[in-house]
């Protein structure tokens, strides 16, 4: 497993089966097997078809305002005293994320396939407010699910989603978080497959989804790779993206792959520790097992049941991955390591009072990371960072977490 | 021929229809499990189809979800599982068990491994959820070496194309899905069952039986018309699980199960 790939193998993955290496497939329920079947005919034809590709690229335009800015955090790199590092700055996206690339992209599927409703899981409540966002500008009714636990931290995006029109469902079974608001979501497709939608927001979930959701998401690494060319006249020497499911990490890294000479790395949720347990880096210190649909690394136990997972970011508090950063982890295309609460914590303050960007909590852990690896690097060299999300969402949190009530 | 074909076949002569109970392996306590599987035995049922806990049971409603969580609680796992199933063997060789779960456990503990308890614990066939035709041939190349049927989920949205595929994995016996949705959801429309019942007979002369969404001895009954077998899950836990809320007792629990399925025996038995 562990042989270098050639540059050939990246534009291979997903095969016809839905399979990075062992990685990757369609472990589902009968009942979801033709919805996926379709989707997948649908989107194969789709992504071919320059008509859905002009709407596409239109929308991206006007209505998230892409290209996002390739900006160079010059006064964090000078006090850090290593390489140049650039924000690529998702979080001034239409609805403050990445995750709005994707919505747009999956919604069009669900007008072009005539389906009336969508349904959508959230952690953070970013990929919620994106779906509600597109839902509410297609005119289509949106359910979302989101953990209990969840909703309690993210009270604002909770009513962002009911302010656009949409349901937000509390999940209430096992740990409340965003693996349950996705098993919920399931439940749901499953009963009301023949009218719903399922815009999943993350790059995990059965064949197609880990497929088409890089492909909404890779116009973040093709901007910016065109955007270091432009300013710097080179590629960067690495990227940074924060892992959660991994979708604004692989939209980041995607198009670089073939560009041997980036270094690449994936920051999971170190929690309390990657040692404590209490953490969501299932690349890290999990082992391949199958959830959701797909077969990656997991946070499991012995026995297969799916660890409970913390972090400090809803978005990242996920005990899986996409698969296809399972297998850039096995074929050692992709380092994956790990921030913990207090380093994103501390990214986010001095993020904040550097360079005036209050960045998400998640996007805050590649921060973190960039930080110690920038240290490590000379001014001649460059680094990417994906600022994949603004911070407001996130104020109760840090503001608690400092002992101040607002 | 496996214990699973043998009972279809004596049933199919008596002109009786399979009744197949669902319990979750630790629900509502583990020392509950073997009694209650051998209670249902004595009640009436044929098959019995044993659930392995797993912490994210996507295919199920808030009934068997929950039996779920207890039955974790309570310290249960596909092992503890497996020895339940060596236990009732003590008593009952002639009783097929089914073990009915979600693939990760299967996947953890590994297929070669998982094949060889299995079958030494006297299990006698297998239905992972989350296990479709296109991704189970390494698994099936074990259950069949250690002689395990594979049973396949069929759905009401499944092409005929996809039927035919599915068909090809499975033995033992088809279980079609009675509805689009999770388990012990409400909206069983017996027209269709008996519709694609009729479908899925023209592509399989494997034993049919019809599963989620029957909840008494009625619906059993109009279900039983149309398969060889009717599977029951969410009444029976909820039976159980409201005994207890009500401050019953494991043994009262378990005798609300039994008798629930001793009513739903009788219905399906009135169709001759």
């Amino acid at each position: 497993m562990k042989s270098k790939a050639t540059v050939a193998d990246y534009a291979s993955v997903p095969d016809a089966d839905g399979r990075f290496g062992i990685f990757g497939g369609k472990f589902v329920s009968e009942t979801l097997m033709s919805a996926l079947d379709e989707l997948e005919e649908l989107y194969t034809r789709l992504s071919n078809d320059p008509a859905f590709q002009r709407e596409l690229d239109h929308d991206l335009a006007h209505y998230v305002g892409r290209p996002s800015p390739l900006y160079e955090a010059v006064r964090w790199s000078d006090q850090i005293g290593g390489a140049r590092i650039f924000l690529k700055r998702e979080d001034l996206n239409h609805t403050g994320a990445h995750k709005v690339n994707n919505t747009v992209g999956q919604a069009l599927l669900a007008k072009y396939m005539g389906k009336p409703r969508v349904i959508a899981e959230t952690g953070a409540g970013q990929h919620g407010v994106a779906t509600a966002t597109i839902a509410a500008r297609l005119g289509l009714e949106c359910q979302v699910f989101m953990g209990e636990d969840d909703i309690k931290r993210q009270t604002l995006n909770v009513y962002r989603m009911r302010l656009l029109g949409a349901t937000v469902i509390p999940v209430t079974s096992g740990s409340k978080t965003l693996k349950d608001a996705m098993n919920e979501a399931m439940r749901d497709w499953v009963t009301n497959i023949d009218t719903t939608y399922y815009i999943i927001g993350t790059v995990a979930g059965p064949h197609p989804y880990p497929l088409l959701v890089r492909d909404f998401q890779c116009v973040i690494g093709r901007e910016a790779r065109a955007q270091s060319l432009a300013q710097t006249g080179k590629l960067p020497d690495a990227l940074v993206a924060c892992v959660g499911g991994g979708s604004n990490a692989i939209g980041l890294f995607h198009p670089f792959l073939e560009d041997e000479s980036v270094a690449m790395y994936g920051v999971e949720a170190g929690g309390l520790g990657v040692s404590t347990g209490e953490h969501a880096a299932p690349l890290q210190v999990g082992s391949p097992g199958i959830l959701h649909g797909n077969r990656t690394y997991l946070m499991q136990d012995d026995d297969g049941q799916i660890l409970h997972t913390h972090s400090i970011s809803a978005g990242l508090d996920y005990p899986g991955v996409g698969p296809e950063h399972s297998w850039l982890k096995d074929i050692g295309r992709v380092n994956y390591v790990d921030a913990d609460d207090q380093e994103a914590l501390r990214a986010f303050h001095t993020l904040t009072r550097v360079e005036g960007i209050m960045p998400a909590l998640e996007s805050a852990h590649a921060l973190a990371y960039a930080e110690k690896l920038a240290a490590t690097m000379s001014p001649q060299q460059s680094i990417i960072v994906n600022l994949s999300g603004r911070g407001d969402k996130d104020i109760h949190t840090v503001a608690e977490l400092d002992g101040i009530k607002v | 021929m496996s214990r699973i074909a043998n009972r279809f076949k004596a049933l199919n002569e008596q002109g009786r229809k399979a009744l197949i109970p669902y319990i979750v392996a630790g629900d509502p306590g583990m020392d509950a499990t073997v009694p209650l599987m051998h209670r249902l035995v004595g009640a009436g049922a044929d098959i019995l189809e044993l659930g392995i806990a797993f912490s994210d049971p996507m295919a199920e409603g808030p009934v068997i979800q929950l039996a779920h969580e207890r039955a974790l609680a309570n310290g249960a796992s596909l092992k503890r599982a497996l020895e339940f199933v060596r236990q009732f063997r003590e008593r009952d060789q002639e009783t097929p068990v089914l073990l009915m779960g979600y693939a990760n456990p299967v996947e953890r503990m590994g297929y070669v491994q998982f094949a060889d308890a299995a079958s030494a614990a006297g299990v006698d066939a297998l239905l992972t959820v989350d296990i479709p035709p296109e991704e189970v041939a390494q698994l099936n190349a074990e259950l069949h070496r250690v002689g395990m049927d594979n049973i396949f989920l069929i759905a009401p949205n499944t092409p005929e194309p996809r039927i035919d595929r599915i068909v090809e994995q499975a033995s033992g016996f088809i279980y079609y899905v009675s509805l689009k949705g999770v388990t012990g959801a409400g909206h069983l429309d017996i027209v269709e069952v008996a519709e694609r019942a009729r479908t899925i007979r023209q592509h399989t002369n494997l034993p049919l039986a019809v599963g989620f969404g029957i909840k008494d001895a009625e619906s059993a009954r109009a279900v039983a018309g149309e398969a060889d077998g009717v599977v029951v899950g969410s009444a029976l836990i909820n039976a159980m699980a409201a005994t207890i809320e009500q401050g019953g007792t494991l043994d009262a629990a378990m005798e609300a199960a039994a008798s629930l399925l001793g009513e739903i025996r009788r219905g399906i038995d009135t169709l001759h």
